[in-house]
């Protein structure tokens, strides 16, 4: 797989608490069993109005962020169901990175297994950002993965959390199964001991 | 060892290996799929050429898509409905694992279908792509929603590579009072803690008014707690809860109970262990409670006024505020209760128990669906549908004019054809009042069983405990 060590461009701002993920993928795109054309679904009752014209006061539609690929959101950001097209939807659009003040659990989860970076920062820098992405539409911002840093234009650089392991499944990939099968043996003599321990879990 | 909580036995007797100090790998008893998160990762599988380890600890339910309109046999009209429906059968089929597939009699929503089948026990982890499988804990097993990468994963190594969570407690003594249920707690605990309040945390409930709740009740509070972003919910299991899997797991030979009640009499948190965070409440300030904004802790008692931006303590949750009110067409410091609405909604896996229909059929018996309300009662499953009309209930709800439907999520989510029109005002026993969830612009109240019977025979938001008490 490709290094992914630096994500350098635009920020939209989008600044919504608990902005769930039923809003980021209704459910009308979720009838499908692959993963295709889920961008035309992402934020779709945000970016368009009953008639399915684009709604000219929503950023997503501003010519100004239209090469936008870093996602500037609220807290809580993914939060409610588990459909793992809410992150598709967003790569697909063309963001390959998402910065806000928390992230919901399961939504974190399926980001990491897409190698969509999740940068959490403190509310007040995402204030910041927000701010300078409102004022200076196109402004451009500078991920570093490797340092976990994010630089704005203006020189201000903010240091961001991530562990060890989900750093390396963002930076690297990762092919998760084929590393758990590693301990394929593992899994087998844990099997006969559970089983035999706890003879109820096994139910069907 | 150390004094353990019940989420570390949990998680300790299903670690296979330790990955990091985060993460380890954990052992899934039992797997659950539904159509539309499953697709994607039996796909990724076949490209990869790899199989289903275990086929028989998965179990698969056609639950999201399905139409529940009352016809037999149940047809799915839509073709990208019926796409995943046949796609689901298609790789069940091919590896081996039981599906309940629309004419199935045990169709139905899988969080009420596995317990009702005696499929969850204490001790056990269950995973499911599906954020309400927090519904587990309610029997002392640990349950929690994965994404579709980690479905394949769990699909091809029967384990998840599971980040550990922090641990909460949430302790609630005294009695739970007149015309509240476990749904006004969970409401009422949500709204104090906030939308995130539990993220990142395994929540343990305790205290006295969990434990005299029955089984149902405490699935439908295990169930919710995801709405305050928690990872996993915990009841340590107790007679109530052995009682409830002797009667749904009666293939469990008397030999084999006495030494699973044995090891399950272990499953509770040590005296001295330790929680990274607790809170404590009083029962004694439980009221029926309503949502009236776009977040599950937008919720206020139901004699209560909707709150104005003063009580907001951050600039954000004012902007929410704000922003909810002008979507739900509401104003802040006028009552909840007399808020006219259109539609009423019972069921979900939050709500769409038998004991959730016994609850609404006692209220509306001999009363009749106010003009102009449409009002509709999904059961969780085809066994609470036969339960229902096996006691009565059905035709109590049918005389009082609800449509009496077939099993599945239905308006919870709307992803079938029972969708809200724009601002349509829905009194719904679900579990999520996010904008659009239930039809674009449709505008969601979450409230509790009792309370939507309440709403459907006045046609406005109303306290149950207003009513005249119901006829035993």
């Amino acid at each position: 797989m490709t290094r992914l060590t630096t994500i350098q461009g635009s920020a939209l701002p989008l600044p919504i608490d608990n902005l769930d993920t039923d809003q980021i993928m209704p459910k009308q795109f979720l009838r499908v069993i692959d993963k295709a054309g889920l961008a035309d679904g992402l934020l779709y009752d945000l970016r368009f109005d009953d008639q399915g014209a684009p709604r000219a006061d929503c950023v997503l539609n501003q010519r100004a962020y239209a090469n936008a690929c870093i996602l500037i959101g609220g807290a809580n950001f993914g939060c409610g169901s588990s459909r793992e097209h809410a992150v598709w939807g967003l790569q697909q659009y063309g963001f390959q990175a998402v910065i806000a003040p928390s992230f919901a659990e399961i939504f974190y989860s399926n980001a990491m297994n897409n190698r969509l970076l999740l940068v959490q920062l403190e509310r007040e820098a995402i204030d910041a950002l927000t701010r300078s992405a409102i004022e200076s539409p196109g402004a451009s911002l500078s991920i570093d993965l490797e340092q976990q840093t994010v630089s704005s234009a203006s020189g201000e650089r903010y240091a961001y959390p991530i562990g060890a392991r989900h750093k390396r499944m963002v930076i690297d990939g990762m092919d998760t199964v084929d590393l758990t099968l590693d301990s394929l043996a593992a899994i087998e003599a844990f099997e006969r001991s559970h089983f035999v321990r706890h003879p109820w879990a096994r139910v069907m | 060892m150390s004094d353990r909580t019940l989420y570390d036995k949990l998680v300790d007797s299903h670690t296979v290996l330790q990955i990091d100090e985060h993460n380890v790998l954990l052992y899934a008893d039992l797997h659950l799929m539904n159509e539309y998160t499953s697709p994607q990762a039996f796909s990724a599988l076949d490209a990869r050429g790899r199989e289903v380890r275990r086929p028989r600890q998965q179990l698969a339910v056609v639950s999201h898509i399905i139409p529940t309109h009352a016809e037999s046999p149940r047809v799915i009209r839509d073709a990208a409905s019926l796409m995943q429906a046949t796609n689901l059968a298609r790789n069940c089929e091919r590896a081996g694992i039981r599906l309940f597939a629309a004419n199935d009699p045990l169709q139905g929503i899988e969080h009420i279908v596995a317990p009702e089948l005696g499929l969850i026990r204490p001790g056990m982890v269950v995973l499911c792509g599906d954020s309400h499988t927090t519904t587990y804990g309610a029997l002392g097993a640990l349950g929690f929603g994965i994404g579709t990468s980690e479905v394949e994963h769990v699909l091809a190594t029967q384990t998840l590579v599971y980040r550990l969570a922090r641990t909460m407690r949430i302790t609630i003594d005294g009695a739970l009072p007149y015309g509240t249920s476990s749904k006004d707690i969970i409401l009422w605990v949500i709204s104090k803690i906030g939308a995130q309040g539990a993220r990142g945390y395994a929540v343990e409930f305790a205290g006295s008014t969990i434990g005299s709740l029955s089984a149902e009740a405490r699935m439908t509070l295990c169930n919710m707690t995801v709405e305050a972003g928690a990872r996993a919910a915990l009841i340590a299991p107790d007679a109530i809860t052995f009682e409830y899997v002797r009667a749904h797991a009666p293939s469990i030979e008397d030999s084999a109970w006495q030494d699973a009640l044995e090891s399950w009499r272990g499953l509770h948190s040590d005296a001295g262990a330790r929680f990274d965070a607790e809170h404590r409440f009083d029962a004694q300030h439980i009221a029926p409670f309503v949502t009236w904004g776009t977040s599950p802790d937008q919720a206020v008692a139901i004699d209560e006024p909707i709150p104005d931006e003063s009580a907001q303590t951050t600039p954000e949750a004012a902007a929410s505020l704000r922003r909810a009110l002008e979507y739900m067409g509401l104003a802040s410091n006028r009552p909840i209760a007399g808020t006219p609405i259109d539609r009423v909604f019972v069921g979900s896996c939050t709500n769409g128990r038998i004991e959730d229909l016994r609850t609404v059929a006692a209220i509306v018996r001999g009363k009749r669906v106010a003009p102009g309300v449409r009002a509709m009662v999904v059961p969780g499953s085809g066994s609470v549908r036969r339960a229902a009309e096996r006691e009565g209930i059905a035709k109590t709800l049918i005389d009082a004019g609800f449509e009496w439907r077939e099993p599945g999520c239905s308006m919870c989510l709307a992803m079938n054809d029972d969708v809200l029109g724009a601002s349509e005002r829905c009194a719904s026993t679900t579990n999520r009042n996010f904008e659009g969830r239930q039809g674009r612009g449709g505008r969601t109240h979450l409230m509790s069983p009792a309370m939507a019977a309440a709403a459907a025979i006045t046609g406005r938001i109303t306290d149950v405990r207003t009513l005249e008490a119901p006829t035993p």
